[in-house]
C-alpha cells in the first residue's frame, strides 16, 4: 500500500465547491420563511460542506481550519432556541409567542424581522453540532 | 403568571443546556443540577396550589387559539405527577453524587437526567397527542443514553433490546396518531374528545383505542407486552434504575389513563373489559415473577409490573372511587418504588452482590438501613396506616361495587404475595447470620441511606396525611370521571 497519495484535484475542487455549498446552505436557511428551506436543511447542508472538507483533508486539518467544539455548538444552538421561546416569559405572554416587525436597516432598506429566525438559528446550530459530533466521533474511534 | 405550568418543563431544559457547557467540572454540575431541580420542585408545588385554587390551568403556546396550536394543560392529576416526578428526580440526583461514579458523571450524566425530567414532565403536562409523542421521544432518548452510559457488556446487550422495542412501539404510536388524525382531523386532546363524542365512537375508533392500548402497554409494561422490562431494567446502575422504575412505566400508565378516560369512554364494554382482563393478567404475572426470584433487583422489578396491573385494574372499572384510588396509588407507587430501588442499591453496594442467598445479617452493622427497608416494605404492601393502603382500598371498593369480584380478589391476593416477596428480602438479606463484606465504607453507606430515607419518610407522611391530601385526589378524579371539565377548560366555550 502506498503511504502517500496525491489528492491535488480533489483538494482543489473541494476548495471551490465547499465554499459554494456553504453559501447555498446559508441561502436556503434565510429563505425558509417564504420558500422551501429553513434551519434543518440549511444546517445539514452546512455540515455537508464540512464533511466534504473532511473527505478531502484529514480531521486534524479541518479542526485547524474550523476550531469549533461541536458539542458546545449544539449547546449554544439549544440556548438560542430556548432563549427565544423563553423571552416570552419576560413579556408575560404565552411561551413561544414570537414578535415581528418592519425595520429600516442601513444597507438592506425595508426589512421584515421575525424572532422565529432566532429560533431557526438555534435549529441550524444544533443540526450542525449534532451531525458533526456524530461524524467526528465515529471518525476517530478505532 | 401565565406561563407557570411550563416552568417544570423549562427549568430542567435550560439546566440541561447549561450543564452541557460545564461537562468537565463535575462539582459544578452537581451543584447546578441539585439547585435547579429543587427549583423545579418548588415550581411544581406552586403549580399544585394554583390548580387547587383556580382549577385547570392551560397555556396556548405561541398565543394560537386552542384546537389550532399546541396547548399545555395542567389539571390536578398531571400536576400531582409532575410534582412527584420532580421530587424523585431531586432525591435520585442527590443519591447519584456518591453512587454513579466519576466516569459517568463526566460523560453528560446530569444533563441527560435533566432531559429525562423534561420528557417526563412534558408528557404529563401536554394537551396535544402528537406533542405527547414528542415528549415520549425526549424521555426515551434520554433513557437510551442512561441505559448504555458506562458501556458494560450487560448494559449494551440490554440497551439494544430496549431500543428495539421502543423504536417499534414509537413507530406504532405514529401510525396510531395518523389513523386518529385521518378519522377526526385534529390532534388537540380536548378537541379529539369532543369529536369522538359527536360521532359516538364507531368501530374504527374502538380499533384505534386498542392500538393506543398496545402502544402505551409496550411503554408501561402490561401483559403480554412486558417482556422487555425485566432484562432491560436489570442492566443500568441503581440511580438510573430508580428513575426508570419510578417514572418511565408510569408515563405509559398515565397515557393509558388519559386516553381511556378522556377519549374512549363511550364503548367501555369492549375497551375497558380488555383493559381489565389484561390488568389482572399483569398482576398475576408480576406476582409469579416477584416470588420466583432470589435476586433483589429482579424482585423489585417484578413489583413494578404488579403495581401497573393494580392501577390499570382501577381504571378499567371506570368507577369514581376506583379512579381516585388509582391516582392515589400511582403517586404512592412512584415514591415507594424509587425508595425501594435506592435502598436495595445501598444493600448491593455494601454486600457487592444482588443474590439474596449471599447476603445476610445486615441488621447487625446497619440497623438504620434495615428498619427503613422494613418501613418501605410495609408501605409497599399496604399495611393500614402507610401509603399503599388507601389507594388499594379504594380500588377494591370500586371493583366490588362494579361487580368485578374476581379482579378485586386477585388484587387483594396480590398484596399478600407482594408482602411475601419483599419480606423475603428482609428475612434473608437483613435478618439472618452476618457475612463478611468488602463493599463501601460505613459513612458512604450512611449518605446513600439518608437520601433514600427521605423518600421513605415522604411515603410514610403520604400515608398518614391521606386525609389532608384527599381534596387534591378528589379533584384529580373529578376530571377523569367528567371529561367535559377538561374540554371546557381547554376550548373555553
Amino acid at each position: 500500500m502506498k503511504t502517500k497519495t496525491n489528492d491535488v484535484i480533489l483538494q482543489t475542487v473541494t476548495n471551490v465547491v465547499a465554499f459554494m455549498i456553504l453559501l447555498f446552505s446559508l441561502r436556503i436557511f434565510f429563505v425558509g420563511h417564504y420558500t422551501p428551506g429553513g434551519g434543518f436543511i440549511g444546517g445539514l447542508m452546512t455540515s455537508g460542506a464540512i464533511v466534504l472538507l473532511l473527505l478531502a483533508y484529514d480531521i486534524k486539518t479541518v479542526a485547524n481550519i474550523l476550531p469549533v467544539d461541536y458539542k458546545i455548538l449544539t449547546a449554544i444552538g439549544l440556548l438560542f432556541a430556548v432563549g427565544t421561546s423563553a423571552g416570552a416569559l419576560v413579556f408575560d405572554v404565552p411561551f413561544l409567542t414570537h414578535a415581528y416587525g418592519e425595520f429600516n436597516l442601513p444597507l438592506l432598506g425595508e426589512t421584515g424581522l421575525h424572532t422565529a429566525v432566532l429560533f431557526d438559528t438555534g435549529v441550524y446550530l444544533v443540526v450542525i453540532g449534532v451531525t458533526m459530533t456524530i461524524i467526528q466521533t465515529i471518525g476517530v474511534s478505532e | 403568571m401565565i406561563n407557570l405550568l411550563i416552568l417544570p418543563i423549562l427549568i430542567p431544559l435550560i439546566t440541561a443546556v447549561i450543564l452541557m457547557f460545564v461537562s468537565k467540572y463535575v462539582k459544578v454540575q452537581r451543584g447546578i443540577s441539585a439547585i435547579s431541580t429543587a427549583a423545579t420542585v418548588i415550581a411544581s408545588l406552586v403549580l399544585i396550589n394554583t390548580v387547587f385554587l383556580d382549577g385547570i390551568q392551560t397555556v396556548n403556546l405561541g398565543s394560537w387559539e386552542a384546537p389550532f396550536g399546541i396547548t399545555l394543560v395542567s389539571d390536578m392529576f398531571s400536576a400531582l405527577l409532575v410534582t412527584t416526578t420532580s421530587i424523585i428526580t431531586l432525591i435520585v440526583i442527590l443519591y447519584s453524587f456518591k453512587s454513579i461514579g466519576i466516569d459517568r458523571e463526566r460523560f453528560y450524566y446530569y444533563p441527560v437526567v435533566q432531559f429525562l425530567l423534561v420528557g417526563v414532565n412534558g408528557a404529563f403536562t401536554t394537551g396535544d397527542i402528537f406533542n405527547l409523542f414528542v415528549f415520549f421521544e425526549v424521555m426515551l432518548m434520554s433513557s437510551y443514553v442512561l441505559i448504555v452510559l458506562g458501556g458494560t457488556r450487560n448494559q449494551l446487550r440490554e440497551g439494544i433490546k430496549y431500543i428495539l422495542v421502543n423504536v417499534i412501539s414509537s413507530a406504532l404510536f405514529v401510525i396510531t396518531v395518523a389513523y386518529l388524525y385521518s378519522v377526526l382531523g385534529t390532534l388537540n386532546m380536548a378537541d379529539i374528545s369532543r369529536k369522538i363524542a359527536e360521532v359516538d365512537q364507531p368501530g374504527i375508533l374502538t380499533a384505534i383505542a386498542i392500538l393506543f392500548l398496545i402502544v402505551f402497554g409496550l411503554k408501561g409494561a402490561i401483559f403480554p407486552l412486558y417482556f422487555w422490562l425485566p432484562g432491560s431494567y436489570y442492566a443500568p446502575p441503581t440511580p438510573v434504575l430508580a428513575l426508570f422504575g419510578a417514572l418511565l412505566t408510569k408515563v405509559g400508565v398515565y397515557s393509558i389513563i388519559r386516553t381511556n378516560t378522556l377519549f374512549f369512554y363511550h364503548d367501555t364494554g369492549f375497551t375497558h373489559e380488555i383493559l381489565g382482563v389484561l390488568a389482572i393478567l399483569t398482576v398475576v404475572l408480576g406476582c409469579i415473577g416477584a416470588i420466583a426470584y432470589w435476586d433483589v433487583k429482579k424482585i423489585i422489578i417484578y413489583n413494578i409490573i404488579i403495581a401497573v396491573g393494580v392501577i390499570l385494574f382501577g381504571v378499567s372499572t371506570m368507577n369514581p372511587d376506583a379512579l381516585e384510588g388509582s391516582v392515589y396509588y400511582l403517586v404512592h407507587d412512584m415514591i415507594i418504588k424509587a425508595a425501594l430501588f435506592l435502598l436495595i442499591g445501598v444493600m448491593i453496594k455494601i454486600t457487592g452482590t444482588t443474590d439474596l442467598k449471599k447476603m445476610g445479617g445486615l441488621i447487625k452493622e446497619y440497623p438504620w438501613l434495615g428498619w427503613t427497608f422494613l418501613a418501605a416494605t410495609f408501605s409497599l404492601a399496604g399495611i393500614p396506616p402507610l401509603s399503599g393502603f388507601i389507594g388499594k382500598l379504594m380500588i377494591l371498593k370500586g371493583g366490588f361495587s362494579e361487580g368485578d369480584y374476581l379482579g378485586a380478589a386477585v388484587v387483594l391476593a396480590s398484596s399478600l404475595l407482594v408482602l411475601y416477596s419483599v419480606i423475603k428480602i428482609f428475612l434473608n438479606g437483613i435478618w439472618g447470620a452476618p457475612k463478611p463484606y468488602h463493599g463501601i465504607t460505613k459513612g458512604h453507606a450512611r449518605y446513600l441511606w439518608m437520601t433514600s430515607a427521605v423518600l421513605v419518610l415522604l411515603a410514610v407522611l403520604y400515608g398518614f396525611g391521606a386525609e389532608t391530601l384527599r381534596p387534591l385526589f378528589t379533584q384529580a378524579a373529578e376530571v377523569l370521571t367528567d371529561p367535559n371539565l377538561y374540554i371546557d377548560a381547554v376550548l373555553k366555550e
